[in-house]
């Protein structure tokens, strides 16, 4: 099976170190697949998308592994060619959409801009395009959102904004990270429900990064579980849910709060499971630096 | 102490903040309402959850009972005595006793002073004597080493600092702690942790506390009486196996049916 986008084998390490970030990462995402990547905080789960897209952090440096979108090897491409690839066919819904939107620049400059700069649209067309995505994230007012600065706009209307102008250029592939984060649980389901609509409309592969295994039994039809870097298991959701593999996401399941089941969730990860894990993970780097 | 004898009792409780968005360029800004009316009481030893959407009033409404906030009308009794309209001077002598917990760890400590430091500083302030001996049972309590005396909090990982966040408030004995948040920040093993953590302390010292925090899930684990915030109203106010059968108000089942349970067939979903 070959998927729309696929990590082969990805390690990344702190420059010029041996300290692995990623741990031989593999990943197959299909056109109108949603794949989860769930892991505590430190896991790696961000990375994966930021290597995707290339924008990450300068102290990280991809040490093996290959990266393809829509069959291109991304890596093998020279660094303006990734970018346009990169640009037309991928995009990004950001966690915390007061940070991720410029504060003093309206809503319609910020959906626009990528249209005209990067895709060569025509102001006009870019600015209708930009209403009609409005409206399809059900904003019931777009002229007046189009022309609001972001700290006018709720948390949930910024997010819908944001989602809007991922889905601006018709992307075929879309990584979300922790979009629902920093919103109310109200909010964050109605999100959901929208990202939800507008990846099955468009068929879009999407990357759903998020640390919390509630929302990827919603929104996500495989998906990874990531520990210190490695993908310790990988499945179907609803076999997932039913008989977790690994012990550590079966803990982890345990650890999730579920307020119908007060007395055997929200567990603590317990410490032997934890030693179980890491103890995989150095078996494995001695592996990897052997080889 | 008896059900007539609540640590707090909270009679029409309301609280309005200028509000600067509106300000006018000259005199004062207008004032914006954030609680309304608020009926309640706190029972000695019992843990109080306080649910709500973001800007539902939760956290002014915990700021006000330790009175960080001054209510605009209505009564704060703490045991027996109306604190709504004390003076700093007046409240002085009641600060030990009232404590607080704070939502980022990272934040609410200061991370150019190490951790023996953090927890003394308040002791000292209060001239409480045997500061050593307390910061090191403080420790203990929270069940961290005494070797972390000598950490600064970036040395620490969000669970523990949350830790110190609480070593620091139980060190002073306080008879009633106000935890705005204080899990949210954290995964959801270390959250697993501080809850467990804080339901022992609760036990072994006969705290009184008000929890803060948007997530039911964790509410019903900790909590016997809840009361559910909406635009600063109280729009359910009830033990927590109630609320959880049968919750009285529309705005409740809403927030329950929103919270995504780790289970793909979810109804409603």
């Amino acid at each position: 099976m070959t998927g729309f986008l696929e990590i082969d084998n990805l390690s990344a390490v702190i420059r010029g170190s041996q300290d692995r970030i990623l741990r031989s990462v593999s990943l197959q995402v299909n056109t109108g697949e949603v794949h989860g990547l769930v892991g505590e905080s430190g896991a790696g789960k961000s990375m994966i998308g930021k290597a995707v897209l290339g924008i990450l952090p300068g102290a990280i440096e991809i040490v093996e592994g290959q990266v393809r979108l829509d069959g291109e090897d991304l890596f093998a491409l020279h660094l303006n060619e990734r970018r346009r690839l990169i640009g037309t066919k991928a995009a990004l819904i950001p966690q915390d959409p007061l940070t991720a939107l410029n504060p003093s620049r309206r809503i319609r400059a910020q959906i626009t801009d990528r249209l005209v700069d990067v895709l060569g649209w025509t102001k006009h067309d870019a600015a209708n395009r930009a209403a009609e995505l409005l409206e399809e994230v059900h904003i019931s007012d777009p002229a007046r959102v189009l022309a609001s600065y972001p700290h006018e706009l709720s948390g949930g209307m910024r997010q819908r904004v944001l989602i809007a102008s991922a889905f601006a250029a018709n992307p075929q592939l879309v990584i979300a990270d922790e979009p629902t984060t920093a919103l109310d649980v109200t909010v964050q389901k109605q999100i959901l429900r929208l990202i939800r609509e507008l990846q099955q409309r468009h068929g879009t592969a999407m990357l759903f990064v998020t640390h919390d295994l509630g929302v990827v039994s919603k929104i996500c039809q495989r998906l990874s579980v990531l520990f210190a870097g490695k993908v310790v298991e990988q499945a179907e959701v609803a076999q997932f849910y039913r008989s977790p593999r690994h012990d550590y996401s079966r803990a982890l399941l345990v650890a999730t709060p579920k307020y119908t089941e007060p007395l055997t969730s929200l567990m603590p990860v317990d410490e032997s499971v934890i030693s179980a894990v890491s103890v995989e993970i150095e078996a494995a780097d001695r592996e990897w630096r052997g080889v | 102490m008896s059900d007539d004898n609540p640590m707090f009792r909270v009679r029409q409780l309301s609280v309005a903040l200028p509000d600067f968005a509106n300000k006018p360029p000259f005199g004062r800004p207008p004032l914006i309402r954030i609680l309304n009316g608020l009926d309640f009481e706190i029972q000695a030893g019992s843990v109080l959850g306080v649910v709500g959407g973001s800007g539902s009033g939760k956290s002014t409404l915990g700021r006000t009972l330790v009175r960080l906030l001054k209510p605009s009308s209505g009564l704060i009794e703490f045991e027996g005595a109306d604190i709504g309209q004390l003076d700093e001077e007046q409240m002085r002598p009641l600060r030990r006793r009232l404590q607080m917990i704070f939502q980022d760890p990272m934040s609410s400590l200061n991370p150019r002073r190490r951790v023996k430091e953090i927890i003394a500083d308040p002791l000292r302030i209060h001239g409480l004597d045997r500061i050593d001996a307390r910061v090191d049972e403080a420790l203990d309590h929270v069940g961290l080493p005494r070797s972390f005396r000598q950490r600064y909090p970036h040395e620490l990982s969000g669970g523990q600092r949350q830790r110190i966040g609480i070593a620091r408030a139980i060190a002073m004995r306080p008879d009633f702690i106000l935890a705005d948040e204080i899990v949210s920040g954290l995964d959801v093993s270390s959250q697993a942790q501080v809850l467990n953590l804080l339901e022992d302390l609760v036990r072994e010292l006969g705290l009184t506390v008000a929890f803060i925090s948007h997530d039911l899930s964790v509410i019903r684990r900790l909590c016997s009486q809840v009361l559910v915030l909406n635009r600063g109203s109280i729009v359910e106010y009830s033990p927590v196996e109630e609320l959880f059968a049968a919750p009285k108000s529309e705005y409740t089942r809403e927030l329950l049916d929103s919270i995504p349970l780790p289970d793909p067939d979810q109804p409603g979903w």
